[in-house]
Formats: C-alpha cells, structure tokens, sequence
C-alpha cells in the first residue's frame, strides 16, 4: 500500500516537471511533436530506472563501506555517462529498430538533470532498494506524461495570435505554468 | 573580441538564462527568494570561473575524443568543492538549495561554455568568459528571485517592503509562478531587444 502512494505521489503530486523542475531543459527542447516527445519520455524511463539501479548498488556497496560519500556526485555522473553510451552501444547491437527510434535522444539523456536528481534523491530520501525503484520508474514516467501533454498543448499554441516578444520559449513557459496550476490540484489527493 | 566585450557579452547579448535559455531547472526552482537567488548565481560563477579556468590550461593535452567525459570530471570536481564549501560555511542556504548543488554539475551553460570558449582560448580571455556569463546568470537569478519574493511575501531579502495589508500573491513562490513569471521576463527582454534595434 505505500508503495502505491510513492508511486502516485512521485507520478502526479510531485510531478518532476512541474512540481520539482528536474529535466526542464528537454522538455521545453523536445517537445513540438508528439510521437518524438513520446520517443524522449521512453528513453528516459528506461535511463532513470537502470540508473536509479545501478548508482543505488553502488553507493551502498562502495562509497558507504570505503567512507567516500563525498565523491557522490562525480561517480554519479561518470556511471551515468558510461551508462548511457553502453545502452546505446548494446540497443545498436541488439534492437536496431529500437535504436532508431531512442537514437538521438539517449545522447542528451546525460546532461538531463531528471537521471542525476533522481539518483541523488533516492539517496537523500534514504529509500530502501524497492523504494527507490518504485520512486524512480513514477518520477520517469511522470516526466513522460508532462512531455507528451506539454507536446499536445503545444501543437495549439503554434497556431495562435500572440505579440511577437512572446513567440517561441515565452509563451512556452506561461504554458507550462499554466499546466502546472492544474497539476497542484493534485496536491489535495488524500493518500 | 577585446576583453570587455568578451565580458559584456554573457551578461546582455549572450545572457544564459534570458537569451539562450539553458541551465534552466536550477532557476526555476530555487528562485523562491532573492537569497537563494543570489547564493545558487555566486555557486555558479564559481564552478563556471574554475573550470573554465582548468579546462583552458589543459585544452592542448586534452584528446579530442575524450574530451566531453574530461570536461565533465572537471566540472564535476569543482562541483563538489562548492558542496563541501557550502555544507561547512552556509548551512541553512546549503539546506534550501538541496539537490540543486550537486545538480550544477549537469547545468548546461558550463559544459557549453567549456566546449564552446575555454576549450579554444587562453586562460584569461577563459576567465573573463567565465564572470560574464556567471554574472549574466546571476542578474537573471536576481531579477526572477527578487520578483518571486516581492510578490509572493512582500518582502526583500526578509524585510517587509510592501505594507501589512498586502495580501501575498501566493502563487507566485509556487511552482507556476516560476514557469509564468519567467515566461514574462523572457517576453520583456525580447520586447527590449527588438526595439532596440528597430
């Protein structure tokens, strides 16, 4: 039953995108069609669990035993960095029709903060190995539905009349401000 | 490009939050109120400044191929100091920042400095670089955080500046005041530069 309330409280009360602001940048980059914000909220799902993973395993095994927590940030980054390139490596192999959809976007996964925070969250949080699983798979995925509904709106807004100065990133940004009113409704869930 | 245009450069043409619009996550979230606004500017004009610095001293050693990871070491030591610093000296602006700190790390507008500028110029032009741009990133924190907090308490800085009976436009600290506020700020810099040079 926890675990059902992380996961929808990561998913919608905390929403990353318009509650916490991780992962902004592709989501105002990625976001004028629908089907390559879907691609990009794939992508990143998959990169926040096996990083969530990976630097959870780690931190416990290694940086607690050896006293180096100090050095989180660095190898964070770095086994994000390795991961990232070594899933594009293998999906090149393995899934080439997957890798052709995820292709472009699995670069720029490692300068999305969305992987590092939620790995840094999971840490301070001190969630246990299925918490931060759970609380990672909902963040990601939380991500996904405000690219692709940010993606839908967005479609809209090219089509209207608006002052020139406000064209392009300004009124994206009164968007997703708008957006994020009707996310803070979810504020009031009783869980 | 002489010196003080290199300088003028990130805070006005160039400005990384307003004109480019990268490293936004940390702007949006911490710009709660104008002290964090100031604190999250002066971490970055620091991780900026030191590892352009480092990056401009090793750029002829750096091999071409690995020179993203190599930039991202760097940035991310610099990172680092800045959180230890922080945790020991400014505890409580260390706590309301939180996993912004570490988060400098992945701040596109020092990566993209480094490739851009420090890994092909000297190393004072690289510091020069590096202060405009900070300092560009720093006013616009300034400018959002002071707007955030002035219509969200009524206060500057934690001194009252509008009278008692101003009712606090709560919305504005919260999370949509940050998407639509700095949506207006981007709006009002456009509108200024086009008359500019109309």
């Amino acid at each position: 039953m926890e675990l059902v309330s992380l996961f929808i409280t990561s998913f919608l009360v905390n929403n990353i995108i318009f509650m916490q602001f991780l992962g902004v940048c592709p989501f105002l980059g990625v976001s004028k069609k629908i089907d390559t914000a879907a691609g990009m909220g794939i992508a990143v799902i998959f990169v926040i669990a096996l990083a969530s993973v990976i630097t959870y395993i780690i931190h416990h095994a290694v940086l607690v035993n050896l006293e180096l927590e100090y050095l989180q940030t660095i190898v964070f980054i770095l086994i994000i960095a390795a991961l990232v390139q070594f899933v594009e490596m293998f999906l090149k192999k393995s899934a080439p029709g997957l890798y052709q959809a995820l292709g472009i976007f699995l670069p720029l996964i490692t300068t999305n903060c969305a992987v590092l925070g939620v790995a840094i969250n999971n840490i301070i949080f001190e969630y246990s190995f299925v918490e931060s699983l759970v609380y990672s798979i909902a963040t990601s995925a939380g991500f996904m539905l405000a690219i692709v509904l940010f993606a839908g709106v967005r479609d809209k807004v090219d089509y209207a009349d608006l002052p020139e100065s406000l064209k392009g990133s300004a009124i994206s940004l009164v968007t997703a401000g708008l957006m994020s009113i009707a996310f803070l409704g979810f504020a009031g869930l009783q869980l | 490009m002489n010196r003080f245009e290199i300088f003028k450069n990130g805070i006005t043409k160039e400005n990384p939050i307003l004109v480019q619009q990268v490293g936004m996550c940390a702007t949006l979230a911490i710009t709660t109120s104008l002290l964090n606004g100031i604190g999250m500017g002066i971490a970055v004009i620091a991780v900026l400044t030191g590892s352009n610095i480092v990056i401009s001293a090793l750029r002829k050693f750096i091999p071409d191929e690995v020179r993203i990871p190599a930039f991202i070491i760097v940035i991310a030591a610099f990172t680092t100091m800045i959180d230890l610093l922080m945790h020991a000296y400014t505890f409580e602006l260390y706590k309301a920042l939180g996993v912004f700190i570490p988060l400098i790390v992945v701040n596109c507008i020092i990566l993209a400095r480094a490739e851009a500028f420090a890994s092909k110029n000297s190393i004072v032009d690289s510091i020069i670089d590096g202060l405009g741009m900070g300092v560009g990133y720093l006013v616009a924190m300034i400018l959002l955080s002071g707007i955030r907090e002035i219509l969200g308490n009524g206060t500057i800085l934690g001194f009252r500046i509008l009278p008692e009976a101003y009712e606090p436009m709560m919305m504005a600290v919260q999370p949509p005041g940050a998407f639509i506020l700095l949506g207006l700020l981007i709006g009002v810099v456009n509108y200024l530069s086009r008359r500019k040079k109309a």
